[in-house]
């Protein structure tokens, strides 16, 4: 526990998750590893059922009663987050580590008033009188830029619009001052102009008040446009990892490299969008050998058989591709081209 | 909103009893038995010389007040326990919804009428036998609604942060759900109110000389040839409480189920 490095607010180690379904049972996580540096914002990447939000609900402890964490371990500030006991973890959940949902209004409860929302959590994990909480949850409201908070505060969530209510739950997130906001494609259902500011807001806060984020989603540009660090997801595995724009302008990958010739709007150099072919593999019965080779246009022998760990590479990056040079002379084709 | 208006009626005409009569629902009056009604008597006096009209107000105030009681009982006990049911699922769920299927494999009425019968007439074995009897609705629907409810994403979002179990369920679920156990509150009111009277018609009601709805009907029966109003208004005024109940319950769900979208 003592060797977590001191600027690792959170640390995943070799995380397994397995859901148990009537088909078999499903290796949700897979052997997953990162870090996620004080102040900074990890971007956890890849397709629906790629295991992102699993690995989220299971940082949480809030995995659906079927699934379970096998092995490894989620390390928050060199606390084992997999040992808490069910009350420990109702200490840190608030004002350790919170967060931030996909769709805001079903994630408000319907009939309570909005600030009393905000102000519940510094009731319960900080003490507060109800009406301190309630100027907290004023000051929460200002700072996320919902404008006129003494009335909005009385307001129910059906009254506000989308953005608003994402600011909300961004208010509501930030209210016990946690360590680390957990972030599951918290944009992914708001108009684009509102979308950017809040991604804006959410690059702000973590720059001033430090905080940490993972931000799950599958939208590339919103990953650059936040996080300093990313990590693929495919299959319930990571398949590379590092520094987002690294990654992203020169990807070690063909998962990687696939996902980012098929978003549109990003600045990778390319002719038009080239999606990847075939469709997600089963996460009961995997293929052997790297995951993504039936897919891989760069598949080779051994990509089929030899199990396919993280392995580094120069300059903190990481990719679990045998043959990443094959991308290296694929992004420089793209370039190539005019 | 006829049913405000006619419960409306029916409830002030209970409260204001005293006013409206002259004469005490309970005191004899040998010289004047089985009068029919008059400037003096508006419904005629029964076979005690007792004045129909204001027998009939102290009886509905009697019945309505253990009604509203009544309901409460089982209104909180099954809200309750159906929210434990469907929260906590598992070993919780299985016990509770097991004494549910017990209490619901006897009929209503022949189940409170046997725990009045063993515990003894009087009000207080009326609010434990609709207690024990009448929970198990408010159980399954407040159940259903939970296990519905606690999938929505802000039970999660409460769960993230960091809140209770109890207080999730406080304030969190049960003010999402609890209307629904409110308009069937208002239906169970009238069950509660015509098992009352039910129990009274059988002796087994609130003891006599007391004025009850139920006992006046059954009072009445001996007469019916000649005073037929003994027992067909009593009989008329349960209907009328029944209907203002009903309409007022349905009015309620109009009003309040949009409103849970």
């Amino acid at each position: 526990m003592s060797d977590a490095i001191p600027d690792t607010v959170l640390e995943v180690r070799d995380l397994h998750v397995r859901i148990a379904s009537r088909r078999g049972t499903v290796r949700a996580v897979d052997g997953v590893s990162f870090e996620v540096p004080r102040g900074e914002a990890l971007g956890l990447v890849g397709e629906s059922g790629s295991g992102k939000s699993m690995t989220l609900r299971a940082i949480l402890g809030l995995l659906p009663p079927e699934a379970q964490v096998t092995s490894g371990q989620i390390l928050l500030d060199g606390v084992d987050l997999v040992q808490l006991g069910r009350s420990d973890f109702n200490r840190i959940r608030g004002p350790k580590i919170s967060m931030i949902f996909q769709e805001p209004m079903s994630a408000l409860n319907p009939v309570m008033r909005v600030g009393r929302q905000i102000a519940e959590g510094p009731e319960v994990h900080l003490g507060y009188s109800r009406a301190r909480a309630a100027d907290r949850a004023l000051e929460l409201m200002r700072r996320v830029g919902i404008p006129d908070p003494e009335r909005r505060f009385r307001a129910y969530p059906h009254e506000f619009s989308g953005g608003m209510r994402q600011r909300v739950m961004i208010a509501i997130a930030l209210s016990c001052d946690p360590e680390i906001i957990l972030c599951d494609e918290p944009t992914t259902a708001l108009d684009v102009t509102i979308q950017d500011q809040i991604l804006r807001l959410l690059a702000r806060l973590c720059r001033e008040s430090g905080v940490s984020l993972v931000f799950v989603t599958h939208d590339l540009p919103v990953v650059a446009q936040v996080c300093q660090h990313i990590a693929v997801m495919y299959g319930g595995q990571l398949v590379e990892r590092g520094d987002v724009r690294e990654v992203l302008l020169d990807p070690r990958h063909p998962y990687t490299l696939g996902l980012v010739r098929s978003a549109p709007d990003f600045e990778y150099v390319r002719e038009s969008l080239v999606p990847i072919p075939g469709s997600p593999p089963s996460l009961i019965t995997p293929p052997p050998g790297c995951r993504f080779h039936p897919r891989c246009a760069f598949v080779e022998e051994d990509c089929r058989v030899t199990d396919t760990p993280l392995r580094l590479l120069p300059g903190g990056r990481a990719t679990a591709c045998l043959h990443y040079e094959r991308c290296l002379e694929a992004v420089a084709a793209d370039r190539a081209r005019p | 909103m006829a049913g405000i208006i006619i419960l409306g009626v029916i409830v002030g005409m209970a409260i204001a009893a005293p006013l409206l009569t002259s004469y005490n629902p309970i005191t004899q009056n040998l010289n004047a038995t089985l009068l029919g009604p008059s400037a003096h008597h508006l419904l005629g006096t029964d076979q005690l010389g007792r004045d129909t009209w204001t027998r009939l107000l102290y009886g509905l105030r009697l019945d309505l007040r253990i009604a509203f009681i009544a309901v409460l009982f089982p209104f909180c006990l099954g809200t309750v326990l159906g929210c434990l049911a469907g929260y906590f699922g598992g070993s919780a769920d299985v016990i509770i919804m097991r004494l549910v299927d017990i209490v619901v494999a006897f009929p209503f009425y022949v189940l409170v009428i046997a725990l009045v019968f063993v515990l003894g007439p009087g009000a207080r074995s009326i609010y434990i036998a609709i207690t024990v009897v009448g929970w198990v609705s408010y159980a399954r629907i407040i159940r259903g609604e939970i296990l519905v409810a606690k999938r929505q994403d802000y039970v999660l979002a409460a769960q993230a942060g960091g809140l209770s179990s109890l207080r999730i369920m406080g304030r969190h679920l049960l003010p999402n759900v609890v209307t629904q156990a409110f308009i069937y509150a208002m239906s169970d009111i009238v069950q509660d109110i015509l098992a009352i009277v039910t129990l009274g018609y059988f002796g087994l009601g609130i003891p006599a000389p007391t004025a009850d709805l139920g006992s006046m009907i059954n009072d009445g029966q001996n007469f019916l040839s000649t005073h037929w109003q003994l027992t067909t208004i009593p009989g008329l005024v349960v209907v009328v409480v029944g209907l203002g109940l009903s309409l007022i319950g349905d009015g309620l769900a109009d009003l309040l189920r949009p409103g849970q979208s």
